[in-house]
């Protein structure tokens, strides 16, 4: 097999503290392109792959204030400018009244972007993936943990990164075919 | 530890294999259970009672229900107001108790959530089919139109169209979220082709990565501190409609915090009334313990503690104010046409609940599945009393009028029971009901712990 026709090399390990440490050793080894994965979220890993921060957070507080501006402006446009009526003596700019629809429309917006910036940031909906070649793979999501280094890691090398994963005692070493 | 020792969030000797196999064979069996069938045909009969009590009324229109000057808000507000409040306990478990970091939630979360999704759609249901003419409903939504008319945002009925359109939302959201990482379990052991196709799609092509767990847990828990204030937020809008009236009975400021708290103590006695069942039937004791119901109960009988000073601060407050009208609906509840009504609501909410005291009645299942049918059963009869006495017996005695519900009333309201159950059957068919990599995250602490241990 050539190296160009591999998309990466596939580690599986028994747990997650193996795969941590494993994950660990080998981005101090200098790998970057690579990624973990593990039928629960495990506390550290996505540090441990050198992610320091996700603008998932601002993206939500993006979310809210919009959701938040869009409520309140509807509601003063529509009844200051598009539509005054007097309605039981009340200003047209009754602004307490219209605090129940500018709070439901912040926390939809804020939440409508929580679920599309977080599938959109990892890349989601992705129907194929190479690692789903590997047989055993389909395990990642019951009880086996696994570490994937990928071929266009300029350090890569198809031998010499297998050699080195094998020295992180995987389960397993498998061939990633695009 | 004292009391956890002896009843378990989770039954210890399963490992993050065997929970995966276990909650995930339910769906993935080749063979639906015959009771399954049975369950889901009865269910399905009423539907079909249902289809045909709206095609009646889309036909006919309201005046097949009983509604009337000067009741005109009869079952169809009775049972919004009752369907949204169970609603209430799904997101209270799934969202304010992940907050708190309260482990129990894990196994029941799932199919609370489910039940807040099949609840608030039967809640929507009622207003939509009071319009009268339903087909024009969007014209709640604030949409350019050539009338070039805006809705009224200062009444809270516009309030609740957005809350309750905020709140289904979110719920979906949330639940589909969360089943994410389950689907793709599914997916990656479905045996059938349809199996892999349909679990494939919708999972999205999760694969566990680690990135990808960092930004889900995030979102995961952001969406749940959303959620909190808007549960709140969405039932005492629902109590506003009646609070912001100057009908007797209802011009009362403790509305939406009591709302709030009979919401969810009707929500959790219909997540009882479901869970006792589900887990006796597919034998999953060992993860929805005696401790799960055990808490349940607990949380019941604080809110129904509630529900029941709401009871006593409304009539304190008829007599404090010296309000001649207001003290006139109190006495009218007491004595009048409806007092049979009003008295089984206070034995059924205020008393019934006071056996939750006893431990041995919160682990009898069978006694505690009896009394949570009641609940929900008086919480239904609490909306009826709030609804139609107020309406029936407002400041003149010349407007006073009396609402019999028809039989099209009951057959809507049954009916929407019945949508509830086939939904409820179908979600326990077709996808997990237990979160499945929250229970192997609880595998593995109950692992760590166990090591501390020794």
């Amino acid at each position: 097999m050539t190296e160009d026709r591999l998309y990466g090399l596939l580690a599986e390990f028994q747990g997650p503290e193996e795969l941590l440490k494993a994950t660990q050793q080998a981005y101090d080894a200098g790998f970057r392109s690579m990624d973990a994965f593990s039928p629960f979220p495990v506390e550290g890993l996505a540090e441990a792959l050198g992610m320091r921060h996700t603008w998932l957070s601002v993206i939500i507080l993006g979310g809210g204030i919009v959701g938040g501006v869009v409520g309140f402006s509807m509601q003063y446009y529509s009844s200051v400018f598009s539509y005054p009526i007097n309605s039981g003596g009340k200003p047209f700019n009754s602004w307490p009244a219209f605090i129940p629809v500018t709070f439901e429309l912040t926390i939809l917006f804020a939440a409508l972007a929580a679920v599309f910036g977080m599938l959109a940031l990892n890349g989601l909906p992705m129907p194929y993936h190479p690692n789903f070649n590997v047989e055993s793979f389909s395990r990642a999501s019951r009880d086996k943990f696994f570490l994937l280094i990928e071929a266009e890691d300029p350090i890569f090398g198809a031998d010499d990164t297998r050699r080195f994963l094998e020295t992180l005692e995987p389960v397993e070493v498998s061939d990633v075919e695009p | 530890m004292d009391q956890e020792e002896s009843s378990p969030v989770l039954k210890p000797g399963y490992t993050i294999a065997s929970v995966t196999d276990k909650i995930s064979s339910i769906v993935l069996t080749s063979r639906t259970p015959r009771q399954w069938w049975v369950g889901f045909g009865v269910a399905f009969i009423i539907v079909m009672v249902l289809f045909a009590a709206i095609t009646y009324l889309m036909v006919i229109g309201v005046g097949i229900w009983g509604i009337m000057i000067p009741v005109g808000w009869g079952f169809a507000i009775i049972n919004f107001v009752w369907w949204i409040g169970i609603g209430h306990a799904g997101t209270l478990i799934s969202a304010i108790l992940l907050l708190l970091r309260q482990e129990w939630r894990t196994s029941i979360n799932r199919f609370a959530e489910a039940m807040t999704l099949f609840a608030v759609a039967n809640a929507a249901l009622f207003p939509l089919l009071h319009l009268g003419r339903p087909w024009f409903f969007y014209y709640l939504f604030p949409y350019p139109n050539t009338m070039g008319l805006w809705p009224q945002w200062r009444s809270p009925l516009i309030w609740d169209v957005f809350a309750v359109v905020t709140y289904a939302t979110v719920s979906f959201l949330f639940w589909y979220v969360g089943l994410i990482p389950d689907l793709a379990t599914l997916r990656d052991r479905a045996g059938s082709w349809i199996g892999r196709v349909f679990y494939g799609i919708t999972s999205m092509g999760w694969r566990g990565s680690a990135r990808h767990w960092l930004r889900y847990e995030k979102a995961y828990f952001l969406i749940a501190a959303l959620a909190t204030p808007l549960v709140i937020s969405v039932h005492s809008i629902v109590g506003l409609d009646f609070a912001v009236s100057v009908i007797p009975g209802w011009h009362s400021t403790v509305f939406p915090p009591y709302f709030v708290a009979g919401a969810i103590f009707s929500g959790f006695a219909m997540v009882l009334t479901i869970a006792i069942p589900l887990r006796s039937f597919y034998h999953l004791e060992d993860f929805i313990t005696m401790r799960h119901l055990d808490n349940m109960a607990k949380v019941m009988l604080a809110m129904g503690l509630i529900v029941g000073y709401g009871y006593l601060i409304e009539n304190f407050i008829a007599w404090y104010s010296g309000d001649v009208f207001e003290a006139a609906i109190y006495t009218d509840r007491f004595i009048g046409f409806y007092a049979p009504v009003y008295w089984a609501l206070l034995l059924l909410n205020v008393g019934i609940t006071q056996a939750l005291w006893f431990r041995g009645v919160r682990r009898n299942t069978k006694l505690l599945w009896v009394i949570s049918i009641l609940i929900n059963l008086g919480m239904w009869i609490e909306r009826f009393i709030i609804v139609v006495t107020s309406l029936a017996h407002d400041f003149m005695p010349s407007s006073w009028g009396i609402y019999i519900p028809t039989v099209w009333d009951y057959a809507t309201f049954i009916g929407t029971l019945g949508l509830f159950l086939a939904l409820i059957f179908l979600f326990i068919r077709f996808l997990p009901v237990i979160s499945i990599f929250e229970m192997r995250e609880l595998v593995v602490e109950q692992e760590v712990q166990g090591a501390q241990g020794d």
